[in-house]
């Protein structure tokens, strides 16, 4: 009985500062989950690129956060919403994770952002381009980063619509992004007063592509357009020029990540448009920043999401410092409220929906002889405010944001 | 434009003509397979693997040795060959009289190891291989284009396989390898050095699968994925062949480009499935496959 006693006075003085320090930072520490491709398809665009990203952040801002360090773990989603989710629940049960960085693949981001919002946790979405996370599906725990379809769609379809092409063909991912991009770039198309001549459905890893290019060649199209991404891309890309498509047709890739312009022939991808969250090359920060990241990775250059990890971290970290707790809400409202400028983000600020609106890049891929090094890959023909880029609030229907913006 | 039932002749003819040219990879992929299975009895899980390492072959000797594309083709699968017959006299044959759970286990394993290193090295976005100069260009038949490099990635393997089948089934070196792996103690017995000939099939077996990547490399992203993403249609293919069946594997591999590509035109989105529908109905109706001989 006397040893009841003894213990329920330890558990509830355990309890007691546990509670006192949860009004500052809960465990002693903060903790930021990346979660990201480690080996497949898009490791490149996330991987081990975004965890020496959000650990360069962490470094950069100075390791400890209100006194308390900051930790880093990364974990391997294999590309499949049940490993993402089953590992963000571990994380936030288990290992308290306070927030998480990366996502990639819509499918997967979809997964984790609903176990997230359920713990009342921030997400970081940094590699995802479906815009239902700041739309229909949206919450007030998503933080959505780097891109999203509505500002590819934007900045690539609509000038091209305009300026005469009028008919376009879909080469489209078969899964939750593919069907986004598609549908978006269609919507821009039509209001633009061109016309959808029809869409093919290419299973994610596709070896090969030239039965749909046949098919989107035989529809009489000006544009075909890539609704797909990574390696999905370029062997698209690869295959529409083999077989003498690109001298008669435009191709427009829809989301082209540096690694995948890299992996092209420029004699093929020379001159294509397309639209970026981010270049490396762009101006004096982003190079300052781009070369620390290439000395810690074998100099590789960064893509989009690698900029966009560093700068969701730091300004998370920037949002725990204002509100004095890793409390997700305070952190969130303090996020919202403070605006997002930095080598990645200009102009920049987190909307009440969670859409952190940018400045885009519309660049054009460089032919082989106006590069000067391998690495030397796009030219900024424009740059898209980002309040033309992205879709405006009213337009998502994001009913808790637009309850806040009536307030 | 000509069309039938609303289908667009012109469209269709070069969905098969695609098909045709996807086919002769499964055949030649597939035909190292059936070699290995049928004669050594190794489900070898590491052929995608070795498949892959024959196009990153192509691109390292290209860029950092000089061998151009010819070159590769010949030097390439030597070298993955080479590579295989180490893993079978280090690996394998240590295991070769246990269940064939061990040697699928085994070379799964290898697969794997190869596919993270070669991530590792080289990232997952992929490595640009040009087409060679002699096989620039194309034909403008009157229902598509064809390009030079895809005609002759048809001709070109469908004479490997050709020779091989050739070889195995109808030469004396053939019959011995045959007949090694039927009664191994009574070949040795008139002489035969049968270990050396189970090496030298792996490597032979191996050596397509590497002859199969540097065929691929212009064409298709060299990348650490490619194989696996190619492997298990190519099991497929073995199995509605009939394990073990070389010509069987052969013709499915073709036929099975063109069911593919047929897929691809009339219902894309079950293209990647219906080689395993395809799969399904044989096991059930033919269950050694369709040119399996054991019942």
């Amino acid at each position: 009985m006397k040893l009841m006693r003894k213990t329920l006075i330890a558990s509830a003085l355990i309890a007691a500062t546990g509670a006192a320090q949860a009004a500052e930072i809960s465990d002693g520490k903060v903790k930021i989950g990346v979660l990201g491709d480690m080996g497949g398809v898009y490791a490149d665009i996330s991987g081990q690129g975004s965890v020496e990203a959000v650990k360069m952040a962490v470094e950069d801002f100075g390791g400890t956060v209100l006194g308390k360090p900051i930790e880093v773990v990364y974990a391997d989603t294999q590309l499949k919403p049940d490993v993402g989710s089953t590992i963000a629940r571990t994380w936030i049960e288990d290992e308290q994770v306070d927030v998480i960085n990366g996502a990639v693949a819509s499918s997967v981001t979809g997964a984790v952002t609903k176990v997230m919002t359920a713990a009342e946790k921030i997400t970081l979405i940094t590699a995802s381009a479906s815009h239902a996370f700041t739309t229909k599906a949206c919450s007030p725990f998503n933080a959505h980063w780097t891109y999203d379809v509505v500002s590819l769609a934007n900045g690539t379809v609509k000038p091209m619509v305009q300026s005469g092409k009028q008919k376009w063909f879909f080469i489209t991912a078969d899964y939750a992004f593919g069907h986004a991009l598609e549908s978006v770039a269609s919507g821009v198309i039509k209001e633009n007063g061109g016309e959808v001549l029809g869409a093919v459905r290419a299973p994610l890893g596709t070896t090969d592509f030239s039965s749909y290019i046949l098919q989107a060649q035989s529809a009489g199209a000006d544009v075909i357009a890539l609704a797909n991404a990574g390696t999905d891309m370029v062997n698209s890309l690869k295959t529409a020029a083999e077989f003498g498509v690109t001298d008669m047709v435009d191709v427009a890739g829809l989301l082209v990540f540096t690694p995948n312009a890299q992996a092209l022939d420029p004699a093929i991808a020379g001159g294509m448009k397309l639209t970026t969250g981010f270049y490396w090359d762009m101006d004096e920060k982003t190079r300052e920043w781009s070369e620390r990241y290439m000395a810690r990775m074998d100099g590789k250059i960064p893509a989009m999401p690698h900029a966009g990890a560093y700068s969701s971290t730091i300004h998370y970290l920037k949002a725990v410092e204002a509100a004095g707790t890793d409390d997700s809400k305070a952190v969130m409202a303090k996020m919202k409220e403070m605006p997002v400028e930095d080598f990645f983000s200009r102009n920049g600020y987190l909307r009440a929906d969670g859409r952190m609106v940018h400045d885009m890049l519309q660049v054009r891929i460089k032919n082989a002889d106006e590069r000067s090094s391998d690495n030397d890959i796009f030219a900024i023909e424009k740059v898209i405010p980002g309040d033309e880029a992205f879709l405006p609030l009213e337009a998502g229907g994001c009913e808790f944001a637009m309850a806040m913006a009536k307030k | 434009m000509a069309t039938i039932f609303g289908i667009n002749l012109f469209a269709l003819f070069g969905q098969l003509l695609v098909g045709l040219i996807n086919g002769s990879f499964y055949a030649l992929l597939a035909l190292g397979l059936a070699i290995i299975f049928g004669l050594l009895k190794i489900i070898n899980f590491s052929h995608g693997a070795l498949y892959m390492l024959g196009a990153f072959g192509a691109y390292l000797g290209l860029n950092y040795l000089g061998i151009d594309y010819w070159w590769a083709l010949v030097l390439v699968p030597i070298a993955v060959g080479a590579l295989g017959i180490l893993l079978e006299r280090t690996l394998i044959r240590p295991i070769a009289n246990e269940d064939h759970l061990y040697s699928l286990l085994l070379t799964f394993g290898i697969a794997l190891i190869l596919q993270g290193l070669f991530t590792h090295w080289f990232g997952s976005s992929g490595m640009p291989y040009a087409i060679p100069e002699e096989l620039k260009g194309g034909t403008r038949l009157p229902f598509m284009y064809l390009p030079d490099y895809r005609a002759w990635i048809i001709v070109f393997s469908l004479s490997v396989c050709a020779v091989t089948w050739y070889i195995i089934e109808k030469t004396k070196l053939g019959a011995y390898l045959r007949a090694g792996t039927e009664n191994p103690q009574l070949m040795q017995a008139f002489g035969i050095n049968v270990p050396l000939i189970v090496t030298l099939t792996y490597g032979f077996g191996v050596g397509l699968a590497g002859l199969a990547g540097v065929l691929a490399a212009p064409v298709y992203s060299v990348s650490p994925e490619m194989g696996s993403n190619i492997l298990i249609v190519v099991f497929a293919i073995v199995v509605i062949g009939g394990m073990g069946s070389i010509g069987g594997a052969i013709l499915t591999g073709l036929a099975m480009g063109v069911v593919e590509g047929l897929t691809k035109y009339f219902y894309p989105e079950a293209s990647t499935t219906v080689i395993f529908l395809v799969m399904v109905l044989v096991l059930l109706t033919k269950p050694a496959g369709l040119f399996g001989k054991e019942a």
